[in-house]
């Protein structure tokens, strides 16, 4: 166990955190402006959540075949599934959050003359937080529990020590368990830490007042 | 704090389309500087219509409105609605920020200084009834009718010369409406803005109004005068109906014990007495739960004179 932190979970645990987070930043990033252009030409919102919801019925092995004939058994190839399936749950909560505007907050900003965007950046972007947060804490911890299977491709993650333990005779595998159990850890501390950023940045939504 | 406008609805005709009747039917109404006009009627009236035409968040197809003499269509939207004050029913807070930050949305959108913005914060809050310490909750930890100052506070703060009320009161329970319609009434006297005030309720018109304006079905306007005038001759069979069969009753109230010719009287005179601030309506229904024939009308403790209930019927 000493010598398994060493030289495999703890590689295998930032492997891990850098997998998620290039996912969950690169997913967000394309999932925003999807967003707001599906929120301000909302003819645009129906097809581009069929697409994504397409994306994610693939089954993420199914995908990794897809996609190893054009990027290889790269980083690049586990990076696209996994910000596949971060869209699927990004795009409709950051659309939901920005219609969440009540029609009498829309029309109170309008009769005082704010513009276009100025009620988007004003208005709909602060009430839309802690549902765009409440996606982020699904995506972050449906991906860290995803990634482990990015070791079917590449000796990296937490999935990796896993799928070791899996092929070895022993009955008793430690490291299906203490990686495991690494993976529940991390997914719990991010959850943690955006519960925390939603009530620094929407104070006036925590429990009770709304 | 004294700036008002003149507002007139210059044969103003709107009408949506798929439907065949008008929603405005050629208004023509002049309101001057200062008055406090409701705009009152049926649904289907219009009488909505007619409020947001004038900051433009429904637009007109023919005919003009003008704010002392410019052309609301002169303006681009944004700079003209800055410049107007806007309550609606749902007041419309935004959730998101605290009462402080709600009232300061137009001063921050017009670029005025933090100071100045703190400064006129505060003085909202007292004028609309308000605690200093409310700046800092959020909207969801106020009741109905304090949410309700507060979207008055957030439409005045930029002391703009019209201020636009669609139904303000309209989700309120009786008392606190009772209570906020006697507090703008007083606010209007202090302020001295234009008020356009719209309500389906003809009580309500009759107690806000220095000047109401009745809009029948297909946006024509029935009738523009004062509440007195409108209830001592009603322009038609429509506006009798809509003011109500006890129209005389209603002008009474119109009326204080102040405002009536008393006959002299000592301080011995029989009679309950009543204080001089008591409507006529009041006096004449007091007289007639206490079978008497007259009051004693009295500012403190001085007599001011004797009212007799046949007096009452030669107000009218």
């Amino acid at each position: 166990m000493q010598s398994h932190w060493g030289d495999t979970l703890q590689p295998a645990l930032v492997q891990h955190i850098e997998l998620t987070a290039i996912a969950v930043v690169l997913g967000f990033a394309i999932a925003f402006p999807l967003a707001l252009l599906a929120h301000r030409y909302r003819k645009l919102e129906h097809p581009i959540g069929v697409f994504s919801a397409l994306l994610y019925t693939i089954p993420s092995l199914a995908l990794f075949q897809l996609l190893i004939p054009f990027t290889g058994l790269t980083w690049t190839t586990v990076e696209v599934a996994l910000v596949a399936y971060t869209l699927v749950i990004l795009f409709p909560n950051i659309v939901a959050g920005l219609h969440s505007a009540p029609d009498e907050v829309l029309e109170a900003a309008r009769g005082m003359g704010l513009t276009r965007m100025q009620t988007l950046t004003q208005v709909e972007l602060p009430l839309a937080i802690p549902a765009i947060v409440g996606g982020l804490r699904v995506a972050v911890v449906s991906t860290v529990a995803i990634a482990t299977i990015a070791a079917f491709l590449l000796p990296d993650g937490l999935g990796y020590p896993i799928v070791l333990a899996l092929k070895e005779p022993t009955p008793f595998k430690t490291e299906i368990y203490s990686a495991g159990a690494l993976a529940i850890s991390f997914a719990l501390l991010c959850d943690l830490a955006l519960v925390a950023l939603r009530r620094a940045l929407a104070p006036w939504a925590a429990r009770g007042l709304a | 704090m004294n700036t008002a406008a003149e507002i007139v609805f210059d044969h103003v005709t709107k009408r949506y389309v798929g439907r065949n009747e008008a929603a405005l039917a050629d208004l023509s109404l002049e309101i001057p500087a200062g008055a406090f006009c409701v705009l009152v009627g049926p649904s289907g009236g219009g009488k909505t219509t007619a409020l947001k035409m004038v900051n433009r968040l429904i637009s007109f197809d023919s005919g003009d409105i003008r704010i002392d003499g410019r052309s609301v269509r002169d303006l681009p939207t944004t700079e003209l609605r800055r410049g107007i004050g806007y309550v609606i029913q749902q007041v419309g807070l935004f959730p998101h920020q605290t009462v402080g930050e709600n009232i300061a949305t137009v001063p921050r959108l017009l670029g005025w200084p933090k100071s100045r913005i703190t400064e006129r914060t505060a003085e909202l809050l007292e004028l609309v009834g308000l605690e200093t310490a409310d700046a800092d909750r959020y909207p969801a930890q106020l009741s109905g009718g304090q949410r309700q100052r507060v979207g008055l506070a957030r439409a005045l703060a930029a002391d703009p010369p019209v201020l636009l009320m669609d139904e303000p009161f309209g989700a309120l329970d009786p008392i606190t409406r009772f209570r906020l319609q006697t507090e703008l009434r007083r606010l209007h006297r202090e302020v001295g803005k234009t008020v356009i005030f719209v309500t389906h309720d003809v009580d309500e018109a009759i107690r806000m109004g220095d000047r109401i304006a009745i809009l029948r079905e297909g946006g024509m306007l029935a009738q523009y005068d004062t509440p007195d005038a409108i209830l001592a001759h009603p322009a038609d069979d429509f506006v009798a109906q809509f003011v109500g069969e006890d129209r005389a009753l209603r002008r009474l109230a119109l009326r204080t014990l102040r405002d009536v010719a008393l006959e002299p009287a000592s301080n011995g005179e029989p009679g309950s007495r009543l204080s001089a601030d008591t409507t006529v309506r009041n006096a004449v229904s007091q007289m007639i739960e206490t079978k008497s024939e007259q009051v004693v009308v009295v500012d403190g403790d001085t007599v001011l004179g004797v009212f007799r209930l046949h007096d009452a019927g030669e107000l009218l």
